[in-house]
């Protein structure tokens, strides 16, 4: 439990590096020609970055065993929000403006900042039940299942990604790989769950599964 | 909390009113995002007279003719450092870099078709043909970003009419260099390459239209398009294609690159159009390199007086 105390600041403060960088670039005259679009994509690659190592802590504390990595996915989901809040706000003040007829207009009419919006929407509930007491409050296995739709909001975030590149997809079909990975190790998970009470050995898989069910994802 | 509209001060008063809204872009930007200090610079810097001549050889100038109305100039660094090039890369910073791969000697532009003597010119006869003009041209790119540059050049006419077209001559297809050991994005299949672009004869022939073999005073950088490009300054960005190596006169509209990618994003005409949105995003506004603020963008960007009347009668919203 030592490790916690040195681990997690430092875990903290490199979460916070992406943003140290942009506005040490900003400072420095570093951001190129068209600093906004710099941020604009930035903080929304981040927003993703942070959606997909929040998605991975669970395989990877079920594969490797280190049932310690559990106490960081609150902290990055968390951080997704914050990079997801920064990119909105660049896109509300430093694209539209504050022009709210623009923004609805746009949220209404263009497929990818429907989808872009409704992934931010989304992680609201989720940054606000993220404490201990609504975990009490909502008990855990609604608030497993509220917690439920960061699968709809990565998905919603990488189809918005794909949908606003001009031609070249190469980028988000990487972001769409890495969370088809993440996703397909749940349904896989969930199928085989599934499967021993159809048919195969009930009474050997039972309770191992039981166990991997009960810690949430 | 701020201000609504972008700064679109009439031109006659636009020095003052734009460094106003330097300062304030400055304060603001810099409180949040700690980004707008680099915009501030950028919008007041002047141009560096050292690196225009840094670049490369200079080019004797006959005359300097303005058609951006008086708005500054965009920074060389700029301008050669955020590049549509897909030739060399998808985004826009790396193209500065990855086109130095490019050779521009020696270099011949074939000019065949329906014409009635087919020349091949070699660029030293190109640069010869004309006496150069600096021409300062707004450039707004489809993605909703404007510059504005001083181009060397001439009518593209002074070229197309070396050839003598014939009367079944309706449009002229310009074709990019393809050569993929040059040009490393012909590697991958993100456009049908060579790069096709075209134009209808009228507008071709159109006195704005040019030929640009430079800017900042000096011969075009690679990443710009060297060592010959197209300039249509009321089109968007995509359709003043680089680096030419063929011109053709033809009876039926060409199939241009960005067309064949995306039909229903990106017309044949692609004039620039407020009023007809891309159908991903508006077009309604432009981000001008180094301003803070965003710009109301201007019908066939800001050249309507000169260039409405090719397409009266026409449906702009189909002939997008």
């Amino acid at each position: 439990m030592k490790r916690d105390h040195w681990l997690k600041p430092v875990v903290f403060v490199s979460c916070l590096l992406p943003l140290f960088l942009l506005v040490w670039k900003g400072f420095t005259d570093n951001l190129g020609a068209n600093p906004i679009e710099v941020i604009t994509h930035s903080t929304g690659l981040w927003t993703l970055i942070f959606l997909l190592i929040t998605l991975s802590i669970t395989p990877l504390r079920k594969l490797s065993g280190q049932l310690w990595l559990i106490q960081y996915r609150r902290m990055t989901g968390l951080f997704a929000f914050f990079y997801g809040s920064l990119h909105l706000m660049t896109y509300v003040w430093l694209d539209k403006f504050f022009d709210v007829h623009a923004i609805v207009k746009d949220v209404y009419k263009r497929p990818f900042i429907t989808v872009g919006f409704t992934a931010f929407v989304l992680m609201i509930p989720l940054a606000v039940t993220s404490t201990r007491g609504w975990i009490r409050r909502l008990g855990g296995k609604r608030w497993n299942l509220l917690h439920k739709l960061i699968y709809v909001s990565a998905t919603a975030g990488v189809l918005h990604f794909w949908w606003l590149v001009k031609k070249d997809i190469s980028q988000p079909v990487e972001y769409a790989t890495v969370l088809a990975v993440l996703l397909g190790y749940r349904i896989v998970k969930w199928g085989l769950q599934k499967a021993p009470m159809r048919n195969l050995k009930p009474a050997r898989t039972a309770a191992p599964m039981t166990k991997v069910a009960d810690l949430g994802d | 909390m701020l201000i609504k509209k972008p700064a679109d001060a009439p031109s006659s008063e636009i020095t003052d009113k734009r460094l106003y809204f330097n300062r304030r872009t400055f304060m603001a930007g810099a409180a949040v995002i700690g980004a707008a200090a680099l915009v501030g610079d950028k919008v007041l810097g002047l141009r560096s007279p050292v690196t225009a001549e840094a670049a490369g050889a200079k080019l004797d100038i006959a005359s300097k003719i303005d058609d951006a109305g008086g708005e500054k100039l965009t920074p060389l660094k700029d301008i050669t450092n955020y590049n549509n090039f897909y030739e060399f890369a998808t985004d826009k910073y790396s193209p500065a870099s990855k086109a130095k791969s490019l050779r521009t000697q020696p270099w011949t532009i074939s000019i065949e078709g329906l014409v009635k003597k087919p020349k091949t010119l070699d660029i030293d006869s190109i640069l010869k043909l004309h006496p150069l003009d600096e021409r300062i041209y707004r450039h707004r790119c489809v993605e909703g970003w404007s510059m504005v540059i001083p181009w060397l050049g001439f009518s593209l006419s002074e070229l197309l009419k070396q050839v003598e077209p014939t009367s079944k001559a309706k449009y002229v297809e310009f074709t990019t260099l393809y050569d993929p050991s040059q040009m490393p994005g012909q590697k991958t299949n993100v456009l049908d390459w060579p790069y096709v672009e075209g134009l209808r004869l009228d507008e071709a022939m159109h006195p704005l239209a040019m030929v640009a073999v430079g800017l900042y005073g000096d011969v075009l950088p690679n990443q710009d398009g060297a060592p010959v490009r197209v300039v249509v300054p009321w089109k968007y960005g995509f359709k003043s294609i680089k680096s030419i190596v063929k011109i053709r006169f033809v009876d039926n509209q060409p199939h241009t690159a960005w067309n064949k990618a995306a039909p229903n994003e990106y017309g044949f005409y692609s004039n620039v159009n407020p009023t007809v949105d891309h159908p991903r995003w508006s077009q309604a506004t432009e981000r001008r390199i180094g301003e803070f603020f965003k710009r109301k963008t201007l019908m066939f960007n800001g050249y309507g007086d000169q260039v409405a009347s090719l397409y009266s009668g026409m449906d702009l919203r189909k002939n997008f």
